[in-house]
């Protein structure tokens, strides 16, 4: 138990240091990546991508909809697997 | 966060290429001899990745007021070694770049050498390297983990400042710049997957610790420590 203690005080505090940050300033909590798209643009003006992405989200919802679904096929994966490893050593250890 | 789509110019994209793809090559040459030798391991291969798809699609707000990502691949590094990762993580990879347009084609190469590669190496190293010295396994793992998922991050920085160093300053000018951005932005971050990793390394040890052994990541008097120890 000691160890869920420990991991749930951290995500205690990660999520007390984005409430923090998010009332003291005004960060719009974009993604890191569209920074550094502004940095290149600081750096190269005239770079021009090389390619452009084969298909985009229509919005932003659709975007969350896509995340969403990414993280609930792994989850999905992992619950199926310990409950089958869980299970199975259940079954050993009773015969 | 990946290079975005387009933003490496040539020779860059096709160099990380050039560097990722015999990595995945031997990656998918190990994965078929585990498929014929040691089956009964496959879910756990499976979790490994299913850990990436899930960690990787957490947009998480940091201190620096703007948000990122974990990457996930601290697991698969312990379990499997860099090269199965690679693989792992390329399958994430072109599941972003394709349909959420998170990273890109073009610069796959380049986002499989971080985030596959750079990334799942340093895991591998700082977890073997303290596995031998019998250091407490989770705090083992927890560094693993933490460091893989910065290390990438340090990767992707410096690849963008190679292919766009600043006027002044040069390469080093445009690191300060890029690793700014994604190096210290992923320190909260990485804290955190180090510790839902070693949560999840617990409970792989908890309910399959033969696979572990038998995949050499950890020996029985390993287990046998764990398992007495309550934590």
């Amino acid at each position: 138990m000691k160890l869920e203690i420990i991991v749930a005080v951290l995500v205690v505090l990660f999520t007390a240091q984005f409430l923090y940050v998010s009332s003291t300033t005004d960060a719009a909590f974009g993604g890191a990546d569209g920074e550094a798209e502004g940095v290149i643009q600081d750096i190269a003006p005239d770079y021009d991508p090389i390619a452009n992405p084969v298909w985009e989200p229509p919005s932003g919802e659709i975007e969350s909809l896509l995340f969403g679904f990414q993280a609930a096929i792994g989850a999905l994966i992992i619950g199926f697997f310990m409950g089958y490893y869980k299970g199975k050593g259940k079954k050993q250890s009773n015969d | 966060m990946h290079i975005m789509e387009g933003f490496l110019p040539t020779p860059w994209w096709q160099l990380w290429f050039a560097i990722s793809i015999p990595v995945i090559m031997f990656g998918i040459y190990k994965l078929n001899k585990m498929v014929e030798y040691k089956r009964e391991i496959l879910p756990l291969l499976a979790v490994a990745g299913a850990f990436i798809f899930v960690l990787s699609s957490l947009k998480l707000p940091s201190v620096t007021g703007s948000c990122s990502h974990p990457t996930g691949t601290g697991l698969g590094a312990i379990l499997f070694g860099p090269a199965v990762t690679a693989v792992l993580s390329t399958i994430v990879l072109l599941y972003q770049a394709i349909f959420l347009a998170h990273g890109g084609l073009t610069t796959l190469g380049a986002n499989v050498f971080a985030m596959g590669i750079i990334g799942p190496l340093v895991g591998y190293a700082i977890y073997k390297a303290g596995m031998k010295f019998n250091f407490n396994a989770y705090a083992v793992v927890f560094l693993a983990a933490t460091f893989a998922d910065w290390a990438t991050y340090v990767a992707t920085a410096s690849q963008l400042s190679l292919a766009f160093p600043a006027e002044t300053g040069g390469i080093l000018g445009s690191f300060k710049a890029f690793a700014g951005i994604f190096a210290v932005t992923q320190v909260p971050l990485a804290i955190m997957e180090g510790a839902v990793t070693t949560l999840i390394f617990k409970y792989i040890v908890q309910l399959k610790s033969e696979a572990l052994i038998k995949l050499n990541a950890i020996s029985k008097e390993g287990v046998r420590k764990l398992k007495g120890v309550t934590a």
